[in-house]
């Protein structure tokens, strides 16, 4: 067995309200930051996963993502392998 | 049906639950058995309704209730409602619904970013749930919200969807039942409080009616919506 890391992106779809990403953006320009536009809020998870081989553990994160990371009916996920720690 | 046994209501209890105690009070109130039932259970006691009630399911800490809709006594639950059942989810029990899938939509942040604890009306717009059966559409109701998720949204096929079924149960309205943009609290697409699915009898709403039963601490129109639900629960299937 062996151990593969990985991110998942979980963001709001686009076209729909983000409040978080709106007060982050009317926050902004108080800091002087006046050309900010389009903030978007969403979660970084990381997860260590261990399995046979890459596509196998790969597969598995695909499937945390639609079950429980992320909702499919308000946001959209991307899967990303990074270097083990 | 007077000289018959009260309907029995089971309330699930999961960790972070705040309203539970409150739900089962307010079946006692209206005259149904309350029957505490327990997030690990793997049977519902055999009641004749069930209801997620509010609170903070495990912390909410993923999605608001994402990690409930896994707990155990779940499975017992959908397994309830695809038998034509009463369920009933309130606030995070509805966000439990939805996240089931047993609901379409979802619940994400008020649109003002606050927490929102204060009465509001709600238009009736179906008398065909769980929920509403003793109701008539166009009627408005007072009960409080206090949430600081509850603003639904949909994809655009299952709002339509909704809509076109006539799934919506009520909507934000002024006290004589106008919709509006004013009247709504969380920014709700269309205004919307509380959906059901095609069949009626299983529904969730944002508002909190097992907290307008009782005359001596604010508004009773969670009392029509209680009759209506141990009435459902008296004529329907057993768990």
């Amino acid at each position: 067995m062996t151990t593969f890391r990985f991110e998942v992106l979980v963001t709001l779809k686009d076209g729909l309200s983000d409040p978080q990403g709106k007060a982050v953006e009317s926050a902004l320009p108080s800091l002087g930051w006046t050309n900010v536009r389009h903030v978007r809020v969403g979660k970084h998870i990381e997860l260590e996963v261990e399995a046979h081989d890459e596509a196998s553990a790969l597969e598995q994160v695909r499937g945390m993502a639609v079950r429980l990371l992320s909702n499919p009916v308000i946001e959209d996920y991307q899967v990303l392998e990074v270097a083990p720690k | 049906m007077s000289g018959a046994a009260p309907p029995r209501v089971g309330v699930v209890t999961f960790p972070g639950s705040l309203d539970d105690r409150d739900a089962l009070r307010a079946v006692e109130q209206m005259g149904g058995e309350a029957v505490p039932l327990w997030h690990a259970d793997r049977d519902l006691r055999a009641v004749d309704a069930v209801i997620l009630p509010g609170g903070f399911s495990y912390g909410d800490y993923l999605r608001c209730g994402a990690i409930a809709r896994f707990a155990p006594v779940m499975e017992p639950v959908v397994a309830f409602a695809e038998r034509g059942g009463p369920v009933l989810g309130i606030c995070n029990g509805f966000q439990i619904l939805c996240e089931a899938g047993l609901l379409p939509g979802a619940m994400i942040r008020n649109r003002s970013l606050r927490f929102v604890c204060r009465d509001v009306w709600l238009r009736v717009e179906t008398a065909q749930s769980c929920l509403t059966g003793g109701l008539t559409p166009g009627e408005t109701i007072e009960i409080p919200i206090k949430h600081g998720e509850g603003q639904w949204i949909a994809t655009p096929e299952q709002l339509g969807d909704v809509e076109a079924k006539g799934l919506i149960v009520f909507r934000y309205a002024s006290r004589t039942g106008i919709v509006d943009d004013v009247s709504n609290p969380n920014g709700a697409t269309n205004n919307v409080a509380g959906i059901r699915n095609p069949a009626g009898n299983v529904v969730g709403l944002m508002p909190h009616p097992e907290h307008a039963v009782d005359p001596d601490v604010g508004p009773t129109g969670g009392q029509p919506l209680f009759a209506s639900l141990l009435h459902a629960a008296m004529v329907g299937v057993t768990g």
